[in-house]
């Protein structure tokens, strides 16, 4: 391989996953850190440490400067990003690249294009992915709405095109319906945003969030299967399966063909993933959006498939051609990660930072647990909650929920609230065996039953 | 006029000001009635508001914008 010493700029649980593959293939490791994450887990594995900043993300993990120099002080060849902070900042790759280290992921040209959604659409349609139906840019008037909605097909959202984050939606069963919400909601939208465009889109039903897991040296492609992620809470995962049991066969190849196209027809190296709505009532899949990085639940692929994803990103980045074609990757039995978080359930999800003071791992065939902590780790309130993944594998879908369930069971960890006990709870819900939700299930079920939480 | 200095109620990130480009929600000086936002703590991406509980005039602030905070840590001075 063309690098031998990696720097790590990120933190948690996923530079503990970096460090772990990047010894493997036999690489030094550089681990940055803030002011506030000197004896995290990672900085205890590492060979190397670096402060690069406060406490802050600005002043450390998001300070492009300071990660970029500490990374060539350090003598480091190469720099991961792994997830959130830099990792799909196009600028921050090309620093890198310039400063004539390999940045761990794709090309800067193609993170600015797939990380901006208007052009990541064109993109997936000159590829021939689906992608939801809509209107070509705004509606002026209720004849235009009408007309745009009998090629998009009804039910439709309505939607501010100044808007965002899901404020002043609303949704038309008919023509009829249409036509009287298009006036109020362009009175609305130009009340709130001080802007009365409207534009629409087809509306998904309980949809599904599915994904399918790409990695690309530059010119070709293969994907790992897909996951199943509909478990969301205020659109955060919280659940992850491989495969998708809602996908019919011919589905799962349409799609995950799909996705090797779309990544082929951009030349993407490294590891990907594309994220798409779909429609169990119909079995059509809408391509949304692509997340240039390692994602948080990786982990689920890697039990169904064998391949360990962030060893092929290194090697991808050390200039190796993709070792692997479609046809070695065979998918085996069932996957499912939970993500433990520093949240209390009882107490609408409140942020629970403290110490660990007792810690036990489950253990056993087909458990895996990827995580941060130690006995006696103080979790830092300055970042993001995630203090774990539990992973179970087994034959089926039945039986990776039974492992899950005794996998639950001997977690131990004291000191602070989690999200154990909602798992424990999803674990045994009928719903949930039946795989019957999709991505406002959760919040729904939540509702529903005031849920209380004995953890800790 | 008694001097009270208050405490954060929770650790995390300190914010004196609504958003990066704004101006502080209070200076010193400043005389601030129960109930104003007087800064903004970030606990694991999650935001809470500081609120006054007692009225009076702010004398000096312990912390700067963006400062990491404990539970319990000094966050400002007031004369009541």
């Amino acid at each position: 391989m063309a690098i031998s010493k990696l720097f790590i700029a990120n933190r948690g649980e996923i530079a503990v996953r970096i460090i772990r593959a990047a010894r493997e293939l036999g690489l030094r490791t550089v681990q940055a850190v803030s002011a506030a994450d000197r004896d995290m887990l990672a900085a205890r594995l590492a060979d190397e440490v670096v402060e690069i900043g406060k406490a802050h993300a600005t002043k450390s993990y998001l300070n492009k400067d300071a990660v970029l120099a500490a990374a060539v002080a350090s003598g480091a060849d190469a720099v991961h990003p792994g997830y959130g902070f830099l990792s799909e900042n196009a600028g921050f790759a090309e620093m890198v690249e310039r400063a004539g280290l390999v940045f761990v992921g794709p090309r800067p040209e193609t993170i600015r294009a797939m990380g901006d959604k208007a052009t990541a659409r064109v993109m997936a349609m000159r590829a021939g992915v689906p992608t939801v139906p809509g209107s070509e840019g705004r509606v002026e008037d209720v004849p235009a709405a009408l007309t745009a909605a009998m090629d998009i097909g009804y039910p439709v959202m309505i939607k501010a095109a100044a808007g965002g984050g899901g404020r002043g939606i609303r949704v038309a069963h008919t023509a009829e319906d249409l036509e009287k919400l298009i006036p109020q909601a362009g009175a609305e939208a130009l009340a709130a945003f001080g802007d009365g465009g409207l534009y629409l889109e087809r509306f998904v039903h309980r949809a599904r969030h599915v994904e399918v897991q790409v990695l690309g040296d530059g010119s070709r492609a293969v994907h790992l299967f897909e996951r199943e992620c509909s478990l969301q809470r205020r659109r955060q995962k919280v659940w992850e399966e491989a495969p998708a049991t809602c996908l019919a066969a011919d589905v799962r190849d349409a799609l995950c063909a799909s996705a090797v196209r779309l990544a082929e027809s951009v030349g993407y190296r490294g590891a990907g993933t594309l994220e798409y709505l779909y429609d169990a009532a119909t079995g059509a899949f809408f391509f949304i959006e692509m997340n240039t990085r390692i994602q948080v639940e990786h982990p689920v692929t890697e039990m169904i498939t064998g391949v360990d994803l962030v060893k092929s990103m290194l090697r991808i980045a050390g200039g190796e051609p993709l070792a692997l074609r479609q046809s070695d990757i065979r998918p085996r039995g069932h996957a499912i990660e939970v993500r433990i978080n520093a949240e209390d359930p009882s107490r609408d999800f409140a942020p629970a930072p403290g110490t660990i003071a007792g810690l036990t791992v489950p253990g056993g065939m087909g458990v895996r647990f990827d995580t941060m902590l130690y006995p006696g780790y103080t979790v830092p309130p300055f970042y993001d909650s995630l203090l774990g993944k539990l992973i179970v594998w087994d034959d089926d879908r039945p039986a990776a929920i039974r492992r899950l369930i005794g996998a639950l069971s001997e977690l131990k960890i004291a000191g602070l609230a989690t999200t154990q006990g909602l798992h424990q709870a999803l674990a045994l819900d009928t719903a949930v065996k039946a795989g019957d939700f999709h991505t406002r299930w959760l919040e729904g079920w939540l509702d529903a039953r005031a849920f209380i939480a004995s953890v800790a | 006029m008694p001097l009270k200095t208050v405490q954060s109620p929770l650790p995390g990130i300190f914010y004196r000001k609504p958003a990066p480009d704004q101006p502080p929600f209070k200076s010193e000086g400043d005389m601030i009635a129960i109930g104003d936002t007087i800064g903004l703590i970030e606990v694991m991406k999650t935001f809470t508001a500081v609120v006054a509980e007692e009225a009076g005039k702010i004398v000096a602030f312990h912390l700067e914008n963006e400062d990491a905070v404990m539970a319990g840590e000094c966050l400002y001075d007031i004369e009541t």
